[in-house]
């Protein structure tokens, strides 16, 4: 590990000023950050330690009916939340689908949406990556690309983004709240978080240095019946080759109206609009279910390796629509 | 479940530390990584005082060093486990603030003024934790390299099934499962056996969720 300086942060303020300067970084759980700063594929030269930021771990109502939670609260905090398990279950369903205890014990709400790729070939250091060094190629796009993402990205960088707290998220319509070093609060919708890696993947969200998650709003829950689901190599413990996030309601013999965000597909948590306005007023059927599938994927694009993850988002699509309408 | 992790009163550590109160160990401690020997001794080091297993102590550390380099490199604590050290493996599994977290992913820094507790925290007064002696009544084990985080892992375990909390696997997350042997294989997910002894360890757990003999 690279020496670097260690400050703990009192306030919010004085928090975004030190992490403004090169070479900050905020630390909160620390369980991305520390790791690869063992690898030297993080080299900050300051951490400012947020965890004890006042209020940061508070998950509270909001007059709209819906809740407003922490960026400190730790994923074990949000998974049990009473609140998130009865409105919100697809939400808890997500955080405990990932990682073990321990870390959720750690990892908290803003780090994880900030958690970085498991490409294996940003983690390589004796191997090219635009994404740890720019300029440098994309080794995963002619190599062991498995777990690689296929829509949305580029030949300069094929990175999937791992969470799946913010799948979650992203079906729920959640927005952060950050606050930059000149003190300005702004909202920013979770789909909107997160840059396209096009020629710079190693820029990844739209925030500007030093500006912080405060906190992540969730609007009153939607309706209908919501499902994660999740296929990885085993059965705890591993990140997902594929996730689904669904929010579906039933009327009759259709579906109403359908929420879907895929995982572990893309840079970002891929919301899909394509496979929302299929399934809009659609038989509640596996043809439907089918068609959504076709729909959404329509763009995707393999890269050898991770060609199967085309059609078992399809089928992982349809399995859990079929699960949430209850066909 | 702080007070039942953290006021315990180990006779184990007294091995390690003779006098009451806070205690300074850096000038008596190895550098804790082989890694920046080099370096360390021009590097500012950080005070840190820490509260491990109820005992109060103060140390002068480089800010890189993990909790788990500072419990084993510079307490002599040497019953947590370096597995991995990449968060994988659980074998570094302690229990801080009552939750279990892996200490090989946290800096020593960050844990200022948190109550830690160690496999050598769960004796009383010489008594095996309940969770110890299952695992040996179980057969939890063969080589032993994991154990210490898999009982640390578990007894915290407990607290958290006690608390209501939900797992990936219970059916409806609004609910509190019961905690069955499925619910303990998942929940114990992070700490990995090597020699397998998966079936007597969550036995082991099995037995005292269910008051097994202490």
């Amino acid at each position: 590990m690279k020496p670097f300086r260690y400050e703990r942060a009192n306030g919010v303020a004085a928090a975004c000023a030190a992490a403004a300067a090169p070479g900050a970084r905020f630390i909160a759980g620390g369980t991305n950050l520390i790791d690869l700063m063992k690898l030297q594929i993080e080299t900050p030269e300051l951490l400012v330690d947020i965890g004890l930021l006042p209020l940061a771990d508070i998950i509270e109502s909001t007059a709209e009916g819906g809740l407003r939670i922490g960026a400190g609260v730790t994923n074990s905090g949000l998974a049990a939340d009473m609140r998130v398990r009865r409105l919100y279950p697809l939400l808890s369903q997500a955080i405990l689908a990932g990682a073990s205890t321990q870390l959720r014990n750690k990892a908290t709400t803003g780090g994880n949406l900030l958690q970085r790729t498991r490409c294996p070939y940003f983690y390589d250091t004796t191997k090219p990556c635009n994404k740890r060094a720019p300029g440098s190629g994309c080794a995963a796009l002619h190599g062991i690309n498995r777990m690689n993402a296929v829509m949305g990205v580029s030949d300069d960088c094929i990175a999937a983004h791992p969470s799946d707290m913010a799948v979650a998220m992203t079906a729920l319509d959640a927005r952060l709240e950050t606050v930059a070093p000149d003190g300005a609060i702004r909202a920013i919708p979770i789909d909107a978080l997160y840059r396209a890696p096009g020629n710079t993947p190693h820029i990844e969200t739209v925030l500007a240095p030093g500006e912080l998650i405060r906190s992540v709003l969730l609007p009153p829950p939607p309706q209908g019946r919501q499902v994660y689901r999740k296929v990885r190599d085993r059965a705890s413990f591993a990140f997902a080759l594929v996730s689904v996030a669904v929010v579906a309601e039933r009327e009759g013999d259709r579906v109403r109206a359908a929420r879907v965000a895929f995982g572990s597909l893309s840079y970002k948590p891929w919301r899909s609009a394509e496979a929302e306005a299929s399934l809009e007023g659609a038989s509640a059927t596996r043809t439907s279910f089918d068609a959504a599938g076709i729909a959404a994927l329509k763009n995707a694009r393999g890269y050898g390796h991770n060609d199967f993850k085309i059609p078992l988002a399809r089928r992982t699509l349809r399995a859990t629509l079929a699960d949430a309408v209850g066909v | 479940m702080e007070r039942e992790f953290a006021l315990r009163s180990p006779i184990s550590r007294r091995r390690f530390f003779g006098t009451a109160g806070v205690t300074t160990l850096a000038l008596a401690s190895p550098p804790a990584f082989a890694d920046a020997t080099a370096q360390t001794s021009s590097l500012p080091t950080v005070n840190v005082r820490l509260t491990v297993n109820a005992r109060q102590l103060a140390l002068d550390l480089d800010p890189r060093t993990t909790l788990l380099d500072a419990l084993r490199e510079h307490l002599g604590l040497t019953g947590t486990k370096k597995g991995c050290d990449q968060g994988q493996c659980g074998a570094c599994t302690v229990i801080v603030n009552g939750q279990r977290i892996n200490s090989c992913l946290t800096l020593a820094v960050m844990h200022a003024g948190d109550e830690i507790t160690t496999i050598e925290g769960l004796v009383e007064d010489g008594d095996l934790h309940p969770m110890q002696a299952a695992f040996v009544r179980h057969d939890g084990l063969q080589c032993g390299y994991c154990t210490p985080g898999q009982i640390c892992s578990a007894v915290a375990l407990l607290a958290e099934h006690k608390a209501g909390w939900p797992s990936h696997v219970t059916a409806d997350v609004a609910t509190r499962p019961a905690l069955t042997d499925a619910e303990i294989a998942e929940r114990m997910s992070g700490n990995i056996c090597r020699c397998s002894a998966y079936p007597n360890i969550v036995a082991a757990i099995r037995d005292v969720n269910e008051g097994g003999r202490a």
